[in-house]
């Protein structure tokens, strides 16, 4: 059986047809070849998949394609506008949030999620809303950091 | 990681669901997706057939109608969290859904999925429990309202009957004097409930007229910790007063055990988080 | 050289293809053809394969092929070798996949290749194996038991190796005149790594000229190729190439030659199409290579002062199933060499026996053996200064090697080159403000409130060398590094190193250290690593090996290419060699700053060749193999505050301060994240992970719902700094920083939590410091 699915993602509509088994990772990764999403695990814990699906953060593992039917996807890829690095890149960039990369684009779109309905958080509440996002490098530190500049950032810009 | 194959419908309407569920009747239930996927991915479960009910616009959404809060069955536990209506009406059910998986698991995991999948170590339970809900099911024969303490029915397993939909669920406004609370104890990997105490109580003039409390992840079903409930009526919610009523109120038989909680240190805790949500309650009742 | 990169805290170069999503790790990679391989996993411990039934997977639409070990074997695939043997131990063989028996659950026994990965996942789960169950174990004190049933039978005994260091005799003697002696009881439990990228390998096949690609998650590239080509595959080294793209970290479990690769390899011929594995997590439980997993008896005894006498280790380390690749180098010279950790200890003994069981391999994870070594120094330093009364601090400080010993001659082979251990623990109390803690810790106990701290001083050796030393000591490859540093015809620069950064910064630190000796922008400057197409035969990176011994590797390239450019320079000038100088990328007369060649002009005519010195080769290029003269050892201090809830068991860490010693710091930005990523790991073993077998050496804590990694709120903000005391023997001055926030931090969060339940009379417990663990002992206590 195959679905019929239209996707806008990164601000681009696509139209495939998928194997409803098939996950919306997957579809990022193997049909549209957008592989700044990760697979990190398979018990919808490790966070390196995370997108935004109309504006908010979701473990694009732990979804079929199908369902993203009509949905807005943001991937990594997206974040960045007209060239220009989002705050959150830039934060994880000029804090060092990051050092083999294998999380960071999970990482930044869940802070993404955060930021939207926090725009000042905490450290605590920081840590909080990373929750659902391992990293094994960077103990968390430099990319609590990174959060707070993006917060600041976007505050400024507001 | 990989799921087995599976047809799909999608059904835009309660009514389609019910027939698409007819029509299939090794299909699963499709909502958010958080608890069945999951399994789907470790193989552990490989239905042939999905409904997705996730786009039907009547399941959805928070309302009141006298004393009773609505909630549709569809509605994210992210939106359990943030709902102003909620925060006024029933504000266990947001501080609740605030400490389930986490944020993104929140933006699509819905209450009704995790209820009708009734995962032991889940955090609604136990409210539903001490709020004293009850479930809606639309099924073939019609609709019935199914009380929190008989839809839980085991481990994994509701009284949802085959066919059958889970649409809303009824929740009882809170009263004024009314204190609540949710302690949780989480798994460290997991972050499910080791074990999770949600309290209600009810004070006036200073002394409890009555407390609930339901505890969840301790057994292989949420239940009500009677025996503190009982011991709690009718008398002033001081601390020694309730750490005299949760000691060894809950006691080790029948809980669970894995390697991270022994069903004694289970039951411990059951003891220790009843006694903070119950402070915590007190507090806010007063 | 003019300074201008070196020491600052710089941007990392390689982060704008990550933060875009632009990074290219081994699973982002496709090509036409590409087909995809499913492990089919055994799930016992231990049994008899009696027959593989493929009929129904290899007829299941879209599967192109089903292999079995059987496949493999016969058509003359050997096994994974073991590249650290020492004397007289067992080396049983280790196939890709089970022939006759699996000896641990998720040991690959048919692979299955297909069209996608879920049709894969579907015939995998197609293929039958008939097993005969049989006993098995999965503790090593349990497989040295009379009657256990053994793993190998090479080894009927399942003793692996028994090795020992120190000097037993003198040892013994100590303890005779011991004034006071404690002893622990240590477990030091199996860690699973958990990189969170999955490991995954794509190989692809040419028969127009019969050659090989692999791309592979490692560490380590050309130790990836030499150990297929030479010792499973029998590929021709020159036939194999080995790309390790970026690498989503390692820790250790991406150093080592695994099945899943070779598979891979093997079937891409066999099949006549490209073949790619990713692990899922479940497999990554079950096949990356473990760590830790000690079993320890460790006795320290001091005289009258409270100066030690000597320390005694009898550990059992558990090895797994089989001999992962630097296996028996962990629990020994890794280990046994570090016992003396910051102390002047006159007499060591230790004896370890490495034991096969029906568990996934173990092998080196950060820190390894050294994290080990440090427990069990560090649990007893704390052990010994309770028993007699003294400040955890101080007993240390009495016991440091003071800094006018260095080099100093531990009683355990190593000569430790330059410390100061005191500046580090003087810095790290005072960033606490120790004394003032200690009067809170006293107070807030009379509130019922348990705080703890916990101090840790350890000692790293990272950089192990020199290769003809690690050689004597059973290793089967030099510890060197290689550089090759290409000058192009306009002045910009490319280097090949032989080590390989899965998240460690190198393309940004050895591009500052490149950029300042030659005097260039570091935008003029590209690090190219991971790819045995290109780069000279390397080691790769682990054991902080890669600033000491890569970096100083490109430093003698750089000393190599500057004299040649010199020569052509004064050609140039017109002067004499001697008489150039060159600073700042320019080339000038000694005196005459103003007459001038720049460095791209002496670059350019290093390729053009026609005004040049008579005699001279052109172009501008160097390699050089660097081998260390000796160990880097970094050092620190690291101390933890805790507070124990005593009603539920739980622990929560406060504060965490780290002074460590790495001697000069080429990217502090790099080298602090280093630290913090190290610390969460060092907090993960105390408080969290630990791999949980059942009595038929079932691996329960199998994937992340089980097994805890630290999330964010699971530490607190870090606080760091740092004392310099350079390495006296490598070119750059620098040590190792990659693993000594691991090494340091599990001992100081145990001793932190044992500081806090001092009042409840309990001593020691066992990590992963539960809270269940924790409820049970004051439990205990309180009853007693």
């Amino acid at each position: 059986m195959k679905i019929p699915v239209t996707v806008t993602v990164n601000g681009q509509v696509v139209q495939r047809e998928v194997e409803p088994r098939m996950l919306l990772v997957h579809f990022l990764r193997e049909v549209l070849g957008l592989t700044g999403t990760h697979v990190g695990c398979d018990t919808s814990q490790c966070g390196a998949c995370v997108v935004l699906m109309d504006g908010r953060a979701v473990k694009s593992c732990t979804l079929f394609a199908v369902q993203a039917d009509g949905a807005q996807i943001t991937t990594i890829e997206g974040l960045a506008r007209d060239g220009r690095l989002h705050p959150l890149q830039e934060g994880f960039w000029e804090m060092h949030g990051l050092q083999c990369g294998f999380c960071t684009p999970g990482m930044i779109l869940a802070a993404y999620d955060l930021l939207q309905r926090n725009p000042n958080p905490t450290e605590e509440e920081i840590r909080h809303a990373l929750e659902g996002n391992y990293c094994r490098c960077t103990g968390y530190h430099n990319i609590v950091r990174a959060v707070r500049y993006a917060a600041d950032r976007l505050r400024v810009q507001a | 990681m990989y799921p087995a194959a599976f047809d799909y419908y999608r059904a835009t309407t309660l009514q389609e669901a019910l027939s698409l569920l007819k029509q299939h009747p090794e299909a699963k239930v499709l909502a958010g997706g958080h608890s069945l996927i999951p399994l789907m991915k470790l193989r552990l479960a490989s239905p042939s057939a999905l409904v997705d009910i996730g786009r039907i616009a009547e399941l959805k959404g928070i309302r009141r109608t006298d004393g009773t809060v609505v909630i549709g069955a569809l509605t994210t536990h992210r939106e359990v969290e943030f709902s102003e209506a909620l925060k006024q009406w029933c504000p266990l059910l947001p501080e609740v859904a605030a400490q389930i998986g986490d944020p993104a698991v929140r933006n699509m995991g819905t209450l009704g999925g995790s209820l009708a999948h009734a995962d032991p170590a889940a955090d609604y339970p136990a409210a539903m429990l001490v709020l004293g809900a009850s479930m809606k099911a639309v099924g073939p024969g019609g609709e019935r309202m199914i009380p929190a303490e008989a839809f839980f029915v085991g481990m994994l397993t509701t009284a949802l009957q085959p066919g059958e939909i889970l649409t809303e669920v009824h929740v009882p406004v809170l009263g004024p004097g009314t204190g609540w609370a949710y302690e949780k104890f989480p798994h460290p990997a997991s972050r499910y409930a080791v074990v999770g105490v949600a309290a209600v109580v009810r004070v006036e003039g200073g002394v409890c007229r009555e407390a609930r409390v339901g505890i969840t992840g301790a057994a292989p079903k949420a239940f009500r910790a009677t025996a503190i409930e009982q011991a709690l009526a009718g008398r002033p919610l001081e601390e020694a007063t309730i750490r005299a009523a949760v000691e060894k109120a809950v006691g080790p038989e029948g809980l669970l055990s894995d390697p991270f909680a022994s069903a004694e240190y289970r039951a411990h805790l059951c003891a220790v988080l009843a006694r903070r949500a119950l402070l915590r309650a007190a507090r806010r009742a007063a | 050289m003019a300074t201008r990169y070196f020491g600052v805290a710089m941007k990392r170069r390689e982060d704008p293809r990550f933060i875009a999503g632009r990074g290219t790790y081994v699973d982002d990679l496709t090509l036409p053809g590409l087909t995809y391989a499913a492990m089919v996993r055994s799930p016992y411990a231990h049994a008899r394969i009696k027959a593989i039934h493929t009929d129904k997977a290899r007829q299941h639409p879209g599967v192109i092929a089903v292999f079995t070990g059987r496949d493999m074997v016969e058509s003359g695939v050997k096994s994974l070798p073991c590249g650290w043997l020492l004397p007289g131990m067992k080396l049983p063989p280790h196939y890709p996949m089970a022939v006759d028996k699996v000896r641990h659950v998720g040991e690959i026994v048919a692979v299955v290749i297909a069209e996608d990965r879920y049709v894969a996942e579907d015939a995998a789960a197609l293929v039958e194996v008939e097993y005969e169950p049989l006993p098995a174990v999965a503790d090593a004190e349990k497989a040295l038991q009379p009657g256990a049933p053994a793993v190998h039978d090479e080894a009927p005994d399942n003793v692996c190796f028994r090795w020992s260091i120190g000097d037993a005799e003198k040892t013994e003697e100590a303890f005779r005149r011991a004034h006071r002696t404690v002893r622990l009881h240590l477990v030091n439990q199996r860690l699973i790594p958990n990189a969170i990228e999955p490991r995954a390998a794509m190989a692809q096949y040419n028969p127009a000229t019969d050659e090989y690609t692999l791309w592979v998650t490692s560490q380590n590239p050309h130790v990836h190729r030499l150990l297929m080509a030479a010792f499973v595959l029998g590929i021709p080294e020159h036939k194999l190439r080995v790309i390790s793209p970026d690498v989503g970290g390692g820790f250790g479990s991406k150093i080592f030659v695994y099945p899943e690769e070779t598979i891979v390899t093997w079937a891409a011929k066999r099949v006549g199409r490209p073949v790619k594995w990713t692990a899922r997590r479940r497999e990554s439980f079950v096949s990356d290579a473990h760590g830790r997993d000690h079993i320890t008896e460790a006795e320290l005894a001091v005289d009258e002062r409270g100066k030690i006498l000597g320390l005694r280790v009898r550990t059992i380390a558990n090895l797994g199933a089989y001999l992962s690749t630097f296996a028996p180098a962990i629990p020994t010279y890794l280990y046994g060499t570090l016992l003396s950790g910051q102390y002047e200890i006159p007499a060591i003994s230790c004896e370890v026996t490495g034991v096969f069981t029906h568990t996934t391999p173990v092998d080196a994870y950060r820190g390894a053996g050294r994290p080990e070594a440090t427990y069990v120094v560090e649990r007893l330093m704390d052990r010994m200064a309770r028993e007699l009364g003294e400040d955890p601090a101080e007993f240390r400080r009495k016991n440091f090697i003071p800094p006018d010993k260095f080099p100093y001659q531990t009683p355990v082979a190593l000569q430790y080159d330059s410390g100061n251990y005191e500046g580090a623990l003087n810095k790290a109390l005072e960033m606490i403000n120790y004394k003032e803690l200690r009067r809170q810790q006293e107070e807030l106990r009379r509130q019922g409130r348990y705080i703890g701290i916990g101090l840790s001083c350890y000692i790293e050796a990272c950089g192990i060398a020199p290769s003809q030393v690690v050689g004597s000591l059973g290793a089967q490859a030099g510890l060197w590094e290689s550089a090759l540093v290409r000058v192009h015809p306009t002045g910009k620069v490319t280097v090949y190193t032989g080590t390989h950064a899965h998240g460690q910064g190198h393309e940004t630190a050895f591009a500052q250290i490149v950029a300042d000796e030659l005097g260039i922008p570091i935008e003029d400057v590209e690090i190219v690593h991971g790819d045995t197409g290109s780069v000279p035969f390397g080691m790769g990176t682990y054991g902080s090996r890669s600033a000491p011994v890569g970096g100083s590797a490109i430093v003698l390239s750089l000393q190599k290419i500057k004299e040649k450019a010199r020569k052509i320079a004064a050609h140039l000038l017109e002067a004499a060699e001697e008489d150039v100088v060159f600073e700042d990328g320019k080339f000038y007369v000694r005196g005459v700053p103003d007459r001038f060649k720049t460095w791209g002009e002496v670059a350019l005519q290093a390729y053009l060749a026609h005004n040049y010195p008579p005699g001279l080769e052109p172009g501008l290029e160097a390699s050089s193999f660097y081998d260390p003269k000796n160990f880097t050892f970094p050092f620190g201090t690291h101390i933890a505050v805790v507070e124990v809830d005593p009603e539920t068991g739980k622990v929560k860490i406060l504060r965490y301060v780290a002074v460590d010693d790495a001697g000069r710091i080429i990217n502090p930005l790099i080298a602090e994240g280093q630290v913090h990523g190290g610390i969460a790991q060092g907090v993960g073993q105390a408080l969290l992970e630990g791999a949980v077998y059942d009595e038929n050496a079932q691996l329960l804590s199998a994937s992340l719902l089980d097994y805890a990694l630290p999330r964010a709120d699971d530490l607190p903000a870090f606080e760091i700094d740092h004392t310099v005391t350079p390495c006296p023997h490598n070119p750059l001055g620098v040590k190792g920083i990659g693993e000594t926030g691991t090494i340091a931090a599990t001992a100081a969060v145990v001793n932190a939590v044992m500081d806090a339940l001092a009042p409840f009379g309990i001593h020691h417990l066992d990590m992963p410091l539960t809270p269940q663990k924790i409820w049970k002992a004051i439990q205990a206590a309180r009853a007693a």
